[in-house]
Order: C-alpha cells, then sequence, then structure tokens
C-alpha cells in the first residue's frame, strides 16, 4: 500500500517536472524530447488510474505519433530556429530523424 | 499609435484573455476537486447493459454501442482534418536525410511485428483493453517507420490504398449505421443476432482508416508525386 501511494507520489512529481522543463525549455528540439517523455509518463499515470485503455493511446498517439509530427515539423523549421542563440547562429546540420 | 502593444504577441489584450481563460480552467478544477462524490455516474448502468452489447470491455462498449454517435462524429473529424490537411499541397521532403542503418536493421526486425500486435489489439479490445485506435496508432506507426526509412528515391506509401483506407471508416461506420435502418431500427441501433460482427466490421475499417489518416498528418500533403 505504501509503496503504491509512493510510486504515485514520485510519478505526480515527475510528471509535472516534465511538463514545466518541456515548457520553458529553450531548445525546441530538448522541449520535444520532454514532452514525450511527458507523454510516457502520463500513460504510466493513466494504467495507474486503472485505465489501460486510455494509458495505451496516450502512449501510442500522444507519445508516439504527437512526437513524431513535433520532430517533422521541427526538422522542416528553418536552421537555427528555436534554439537558445537565435536564428544567426552557423549551426551544424540538423541531424533529425525527421523524414519530410 | 502602435497597436502591437495592445494586439501582437506579448500584447495586454492578449495577456488578459489568457489570464482569464487559466482563471476559468483554475476555478473549473478547484470546484471538480471539492465537489461532492455523490453522483455515482453511470458505471452500474454500463454493467448491466454489458452483455447485450456484443463487447465484454466497457470501453469498447461505450464507444461502438451505447455511444456510438460520439466516435462515428470522430472518425468524421479526423476524416476532416486529413482532408484539411491534404488540401494544402502535395507532401514532399523538404531535405533529405539518409536513414541510420540502426533505424532500416531496427524496422527490418519490427515489421513483421506490427501487423501481430495490430490484430491482437484489435481483436483483445472486445473483452480487454484495446481496440481500433489502438491498433490503428500502431499501424500508423509501422507507416511512419516505413516513410523514415525509405531511401530517398524509394518506396513511398501507395497513394490509392492510403486515400481509400483513409475513407473507409467512416464508411463502414455510415453504411452499418444506415443499413441497421433497413430492417426497421433506429439509427445505430445494431440488431442483437448480428452485433458482434457490426461492431468488429467497424472496428476493422476504423483501424484502417486511423492508421492511414495518422501516417497521412505525418505525410504533412496529398501523396503521390511532388509538382515541382
Amino acid at each position: 500500500m505504501t509503496a503504491a501511494v509512493a510510486l504515485d507520489a514520485i510519478l505526480v512529481v515527475v510528471l509535472l517536472w516534465v511538463a514545466w522543463a518541456s515548457l520553458w525549455s529553450r531548445d525546441l528540439f530538448r522541449g520535444i524530447v520532454l514532452f514525450i517523455s511527458f507523454g510516457m509518463i502520463l500513460s504510466i499515470g493513466w494504467i495507474r488510474l486503472g485505465a489501460p485503455d486510455v494509458g495505451l493511446a496516450e502512449a501510442a498517439i500522444g507519445a508516439g505519433l504527437t512526437g513524431a509530427l513535433l520532430l517533422a515539423t521541427w526538422g522542416s523549421l528553418p536552421r537555427g530556429s528555436g534554439t537558445p542563440e537565435g536564428e544567426d547562429e552557423p549551426d551544424e546540420e540538423h541531424d533529425a530523424s525527421d523524414g519530410q | 499609435m502602435d497597436n502591437r502593444r495592445y494586439f501582437g504577441p506579448g500584447g495586454w489584450v492578449l495577456r488578459v484573455l489568457l489570464a482569464a481563460a487559466l482563471a476559468v480552467v483554475g476555478a473549473g478544477l478547484g470546484l471538480a476537486l471539492t465537489a461532492p462524490a455523490g453522483d455515482p455516474g453511470l458505471t452500474a448502468g454500463v454493467r448491466a447493459a454489458l452483455p447485450a452489447s456484443g463487447a465484454g470491455n466497457p470501453v469498447t462498449a461505450v464507444l461502438l454501442n451505447f455511444r456510438g454517435y460520439d466516435t462515428l462524429l470522430e472518425m468524421a473529424v479526423l476524416t476532416a482534418a486529413l482532408a484539411g490537411v491534404w488540401s494544402l499541397g502535395r507532401a514532399h521532403r523538404t531535405r533529405f536525410i539518409r536513414p541510420s542503418p540502426v533505424l532500416t536493421a531496427l524496422t527490418r526486425v519490427l515489421a513483421p511485428l506490427f501487423p501481430l500486435v495490430c490484430g491482437y489489439l484489435l481483436w483483445a479490445g472486445a473483452d480487454h483493453p484495446g481496440g481500433a485506435f489502438q491498433a490503428g496508432a500502431v499501424l500508423a506507426t509501422a507507416a511512419v517507420l516505413h516513410v523514415l526509412s525509405a531511401p530517398e528515391r524509394g518506396p513511398r506509401l501507395p497513394e490509392l490504398p492510403l486515400r481509400l483506407a483513409a475513407v473507409a471508416g467512416l464508411a463502414v461506420f455510415l453504411a452499418v449505421a444506415l443499413g441497421v435502418m433497413t430492417g426497421g431500427a433506429r439509427f445505430l441501433e445494431y440488431p442483437p443476432a448480428l452485433v458482434k460482427w457490426l461492431m468488429l466490421a467497424i472496428e476493422t475499417a476504423a483501424m484502417l482508416s486511423i492508421a492511414a489518416i495518422l501516417a497521412g498528418l505525418f505525410l504533412g500533403g496529398r501523396p503521390g508525386q511532388p509538382d515541382d
């Protein structure tokens, strides 16, 4: 019982922390990766709430496909936008794992 | 006068509107937390009607039978969203990135597993967690991996099957919903003898549709050869 409560408490804290880090990340790529992690942790949360259907959908759509869409969008942004240094930075090739 | 101070990004009007929206959301959450848990909800009703629904999983029963109308509209929304994205232009690769050997090897290993997992989720959805949405998302992931790991002049997603699959879910759902009316039933009122098979047909078509729609959204435009 106490172990379950401790697990839930850790889940809540980590979930809020990852959400905060994803929203406030100054690097877009970092924010997207944190968003995908947020989806995975959230799906564990749904399973803990006794809703495995929602957990499966969250993992597949919320984390997987939304993450792929966000990464594809990030890959087609102009180089250097969304980094803390701004657009003027002569950055190296985005090795995005997108296909667009 | 500089209107951007009031209306632009970070302007006062936007800030006040956002603050008001946040306050409403916060108040709603606070009300929900403090509200007494007096209403038992519909759990008992759903459990009582479960044997007649044609599915052992209450979530599937609600999604496809009791509230089938909502799921039908949901399929319509997804199909319309795909039509919206595809109407913006053809899919094109802005930059080609050579797929890494890890990605291609992993895709080869995973490829036969996708249909298996997908079929299991679809079939298990009747009695266990799973169903058309999850199975469709798994199938869409397979398509996305296929797109990502294809070489530059390699195979694309086939255009005609993708278009047909995208509308199949809505078409079959509507055909069943209207078809039962010829037997004297109401819209979406499945005859008890056929309910399991009608729902399976809808789920299968919906799975294909969801997979095609999610993969089509990932493409970001109409499939086929680019115009330029």
